[in-house]
C-alpha cells in the first residue's frame, strides 16, 4: 500500500470501466455514472500523485475543484435527461437524435 | 492488518465498479456506485487525505447518488416498468478497453516514476484552507459563480413549461 503503483493501476481499472459504460450503455443515465467513474479514476490519481510527490496539498486542491465541477455536471445532464424523457418518453441515447420532434 | 483492511477495499472497489458497469437492473448499478464512492474514499484515507475524504463521502455519497437516484425515479415509470436497460456492442467495447487498459498498465510500469519521502501530516484541512484562501482564491470565487449558474440553469431546464 505504500507504492503509487497500486492506486495508478486502480484508477486505471475504473477509468477503464468508466469508458466501458460510456460506449455500452445506451441508458443516459448509466453513461453518467460511467463518467463519475472516470472523474473518481481522475481524482484518485490526483491523490495518489500528490502523496507521493512529498504531500504536495495542491493535488488535493485539484481535485477538490474537480469534485465541485462532477457536482455542476450531475445537476445540469440530470436536467437534461429530465426534459429528454419528457420529449421523447424514453432516455435512450441512440432515441434521442434530434434537438426536437 | 492494516494490509488486509488496504486490499480489502482495494477489491471492494473493483468489484463494485464492475457491477455499476454490467448490472442490468438500473437500482443496482446505482446502490453499487455508493460502494465505489466509498471505496475511493478510504483509498483517499489510505492516502493521509483526510478532507478529500469527508469531501467525497459528502458530495458523492450524500449527493451526486441521490441526484442519480432522482434522475432513476423521474424517468421510469418504477411501478409498471422494470427498471433495466439495454448494452449494445459488448464485444468491441471490452475489446477497445481491454486494448485501453493495457496500454495504460504498461505505462504505469514502464515509467519511472519519482517516490519523494514524505511524512504524514496531523491533518490537511488548515493547509488547503488558506491555500484556498491565497493562491486559489480566484478559481474559488469563480466556482461559486459555476455552481450558482448551474444551479439556476438546471431548475430552469427540469422546470415543466407551463
Amino acid at each position: 500500500m505504500d507504492s503509487l503503483q497500486i492506486y495508478l493501476i486502480l484508477a486505471a481499472i475504473l477509468f477503464s470501466l468508466g469508458i466501458f459504460a460510456v460506449i455500452t450503455r445506451r441508458n443516459a443515465i448509466a453513461v453518467l455514472m460511467g463518467i463519475e467513474l472516470i472523474l473518481n479514476a481522475a481524482n484518485l490519481n490526483f491523490i495518489a500523485f500528490a502523496r507521493f510527490g512529498g504531500m504536495n496539498i495542491t493535488g488535493h486542491i485539484f481535485a477538490l475543484f474537480v469534485i465541485v465541477l462532477a457536482v455542476a455536471e450531475v445537476a445540469v445532464a440530470l436536467a437534461i435527461i429530465i426534459n429528454i424523457y419528457q420529449n421523447f418518453n424514453s432516455i435512450n441515447v441512440d432515441e434521442a437524435q434530434q434537438l426536437k420532434q | 492488518m492494516i494490509n488486509i483492511v488496504f486490499w480489502f477495499f482495494v477489491a471492494m472497489t473493483v468489484v463494485a465498479a464492475f457491477a455499476v458497469v454490467l448490472s442490468k437492473n438500473l437500482v443496482y448499478a446505482a446502490v453499487s456506485l455508493l460502494v465505489t464512492f466509498l471505496g475511493v474514499a478510504s483509498m483517499y484515507v489510505f492516502l493521509w487525505a483526510d478532507f478529500m475524504a469527508g469531501t467525497q463521502v459528502m458530495i458523492y455519497i450524500g449527493g451526486i447518488l441521490i441526484l442519480i437516484l432522482f434522475g432513476i425515479m423521474l424517468t421510469h415509470k418504477i411501478a409498471s416498468v422494470r427498471v433495466s436497460h439495454a448494452n449494445v456492442q459488448r464485444g468491441v467495447g471490452a475489446i477497445v478497453v481491454l486494448a485501453l487498459f493495457t496500454g495504460l498498465v504498461w505505462m504505469i510500469n514502464i515509467s519511472p516514476w519519482i517516490n519523494e519521502p514524505s511524512i504524514e501530516p496531523v491533518q490537511t484541512v488548515e493547509t488547503i484552507g488558506t491555500l484556498l484562501m491565497t493562491d486559489y482564491l480566484l478559481p474559488f470565487e469563480v466556482a461559486s459563480v459555476l455552481l450558482l449558474g448551474a444551479l439556476i440553469g438546471a431548475a430552469v431546464l427540469a422546470r415543466k413549461d407551463d
